[in-house]
Parts: structure tokens; C-alpha cells; sequence
């Protein structure tokens, strides 16, 4: 069993353990769908719901695991019940914002391959993490994510009016000023008990 | 001998040509968080290179079996039998590894490189074409990893493979084994290839002097 507080649990996944910036989960939106600022919100927002909804699952998936002693199943139970609840979100906002829909293009989909939503469910089972504790994980979890996005959004819609040069230009400047945020979230450690 | 000359092409294509980290920038996950060091880089690569091939000769074979409305899904489930067989393997031949890579060997399920070779390359192939490209990628993408791994190894502990190269007076820079040293490696070499590339292709137009492309 896990003691960490939630509160706790919180600000570290928030802040000094960013699934993003600090352990490396979620890099290709992160890189992909971070251009503008309006699709970065919606990204981040519907990655969260994903990993909430994956993480509740995901801990009473376990549960049934446990109790049968299939815990080998894991990998594939887990990322079967995120591919569902990535279906569920695209079909919801094909049907309510087909505009939203056709701006995020293959990224919809692709969140069913974002590493931070199996990640969260694979983590807070190896952490042993109590319900609450877990629904913590996820939503820290997700706002986290949600905040790496749009400040990089942020960032890189500034960086489109910045004379780079023509080598760095792509993916070379995004990982530059990727890592330079990173750092920057390096100042936050000790928050939250720190990881 | 033709097809043998396609094989050998589909085989070069995802190694260089077409090289998952520096050419597509696919799979960041796993070579920013694993590349600590040129050991752990390497198994990691050799762990993806295996599901990708097995999961490629299977998804390649079962190409006409599978419908095409809930091929994603069987592509991932194949996907994650692999990977279960691969952290099973690595958990019973190293345990010290195995804890190294952590949950990242687990999140191969995760890796867009995977699916999207699935998807876009041997759903479409025969299998020998499908297994020799994905052995490409997966190898292409061991590359890659150990490039990154290696110099973020050298930097941030002074060390190749474990092995100390400036004896014991050497201070570590230590932010090439945190996370940003990461991001700064790959970006690095992502610029040497701009620049190499870019020198190769101007040669005529010798005005345009690159910028030199250092590590960062």
C-alpha cells in the first residue's frame, strides 16, 4: 500500500513529475498538436477525459485481475479498454464539434497510442495506489498534460514570428524549446514531497 | 533477382532512409526516458526491434483475415501479446534491466512507431517484405536510441557502456542524464543531419555558408 497524501499526489504529477516534461509520456502530441493555442485547449482537455476514464477502469480492471491472478493480462486489457474509450471520445466530437473533429485530425485517434494514458494506468497499479489515490494520479496527471501543451502552444505560436535559423528550423526547434521548458519545470522539484 | 533487391531496399529504408528517430521523429517516448545510458538504450531498441518484427510478420499474414472495421484494435492487441512476451523475457533474464527500463518496456505497447508500421506498411505487404522492413525500422530505431544514449552517457556519468573514459577527475554533467539533457541531445543531432544535409546539397551555392551544427 501507497501513503502518499492526495494532495501530494497532485501537485507532483502536476508539477515536478509532469508526465510530459519530466517523464517523457505523451511526447508525440506534445510535438504534434502543440502549433496553436486553440487546438492545444481541446488536445489537452480530451487527453485528460481519456486518462481519467482509463485510470478509473484501469483500477477495477485490476481488481478483477488480481483476483484471478492474471496479472500477466495487463498490457492487454489496459490498452484495449483505453482504444474503447478513445472510440467513445472521437465519436463524441465527431457528432458535437465536427470542426474541433476535422482540426485535430489523426491526433484523435492516436491517443489511444499516447504513452501518458497507458502510462498512468501502468504506473498507479506498480505504485499501488488506493481509488482515490489513483483518480488523483489521473487528473493531476491530465492537467499536467494539459498545461505542458498549451504552454508550448504558447510558446511556439511566439516562436513563428522568431527569425530561426533554417537548420534548427521543425522538429529541432521544438525539442530545443521542449527541453528549455523542462528545465524550467526542474525548478518546481521539491513540491509535493518531490519524486 | 529483383524482389531481392526490393528486399534488401525495405531493409535499408527503415534504417537510414527513412529512420524513425531522425527522419520521421516517431517514438519519443521511449528515446527521450530510456536513453540514459548506451545499455539500457540498446536493450530498449532490441525489445521494440522484436515486437516490431514479430508484430509486423503476423499483422502481414493475417492481412486478409482481419476486417477492416476493428483493424486498429487487433493491431494493438497483437501489439501488447508481444510486448507481454518481451517483459516477461527481459524480467526473467535481467532483473537488474528490468528495473532500469521500468514501466517503459511495457509502454512499447504505446510506441507510434508500432502501430504505424502496422498500419502503413504491413497491412499491405507480404510477409518476408514486411518482416525485412520492420527488422529496418526496429534496427533504425536501436540506432538512434544509441546514438542519443551514448552521448547523454558520456556527458552526464563519463562513462561508455559502463566503462569510465576520464578517469576519476572528471566532473559530470549531470543535466544530460535529467530529463531536458534529453531533449537538448536529440535536438542536437537532429541539427548535425539539417547541416550535413544541407552541406551536401549546396555545394554548388557555396553563398549560403551553414550555421555549424553543434551539440548542444
Amino acid at each position: 500500500m501507497n501513503h502518499d497524501s492526495i494532495a501530494n499526489i497532485l501537485l507532483t504529477t502536476m508539477l515536478p513529475g509532469n508526465f510530459v516534461l519530466a517523464m517523457f509520456l505523451g511526447m508525440c502530441p506534445f510535438l504534434g498538436v502543440s502549433q496553436k493555442l486553440e487546438t492545444a485547449i481541446p488536445m489537452g482537455l480530451a487527453t485528460a477525459f481519456v486518462i481519467m476514464v482509463a485510470s478509473i477502469s484501469a483500477y477495477f480492471m485490476n481488481m478483477l485481475l488480481l483476483h484471478f491472478h492474471l496479472e500477466f493480462l495487463s498490457v492487454i486489457t489496459f490498452i484495449t479498454v483505453i482504444a474503447c474509450t478513445v472510440q467513445l471520445v472521437e465519436m463524441f466530437v465527431k457528432k458535437y464539434f465536427p470542426l474541433l473533429f476535422r482540426q485535430l485530425g489523426i491526433y484523435l485517434p492516436l491517443i489511444t497510442t499516447n504513452c501518458a494514458v497507458l502510462g498512468v494506468a501502468l504506473f498507479q497499479t506498480a505504485r499501488q495506489y488506493d481509488f482515490l489515490q489513483s483518480v488523483a494520479y489521473s487528473f493531476g496527471g491530465g492537467m499536467g498534460f494539459t498545461l505542458a501543451l498549451i504552454l508550448m502552444a504558447g510558446l511556439r505560436e511566439r516562436l513563428q514570428l522568431a527569425n530561426v535559423p533554417t537548420l534548427v528550423q521543425g522538429a529541432a526547434i521544438s525539442l530545443i524549446v521542449g527541453g528549455l521548458l523542462s528545465l524550467s519545470f526542474m525548478g518546481f522539484s521539491g513540491i509535493g514531497g518531490g519524486e | 533477382m529483383t524482389s531481392l533487391v526490393s528486399n534488401f531496399d525495405e531493409f535499408m529504408d527503415g534504417l537510414w532512409k527513412q529512420n524513425p528517430i531522425f527522419v520521421m521523429v516517431l517514438g519519443m517516448c521511449p528515446t527521450l526516458a530510456v536513453t540514459v545510458s548506451a545499455i539500457n538504450s540498446i536493450s530498449m531498441g532490441l525489445a521494440t526491434t522484436f515486437v516490431l518484427v514479430a508484430s509486423c510478420l503476423l499483422v502481414s499474414l493475417l492481412r486478409h483475415a482481419i476486417p477492416k472495421e476493428v483493424r486498429i484494435a487487433s493491431y494493438i492487441v497483437i501489439i501488447a501479446t508481444f510486448v507481454t512476451v518481451v517483459d516477461y523475457a527481459i524480467q526473467a533474464i535481467s532483473l537488474e534491466l528490468y528495473e532500469a527500463l521500468g514501466a517503459y518496456i511495457k509502454l512499447i505497447v504505446a510506441n507510434c512507431i508500432l502501430l504505424g508500421r502496422a498500419e502503413a506498411h504491413a497491412a499491405k505487404t507480404p510477409p518476408v517484405a514486411a518482416s525485412l522492413n520492420a527488422c529496418g525500422m526496429g534496427l533504425g530505431f536501436t540506432l538512434g536510441l544509441l546514438a542519443i544514449g551514448a552521448v547523454r552517457e558520456i556527458f552526464g556519468s563519463g562513462m561508455l557502456f559502463g566503462v569510465s573514459l576520464f578517469g576519476p577527475h572528471f566532473q559530470p554533467w549531470v543535466i544530460m542524464v535529467l530529463p531536458p539533457g534529453g531533449f537538448f541531445v536529440l535536438a542536437g543531432w537532429l541539427i548535425l543531419f539539417a547541416a550535413i544535409k544541407a552541406r551536401n546539397s549546396s555545394q554548388l551555392s557555396s553563398g549560403e555558408r551553414a550555421l555549424e551544427g553543434g551539440k548542444s
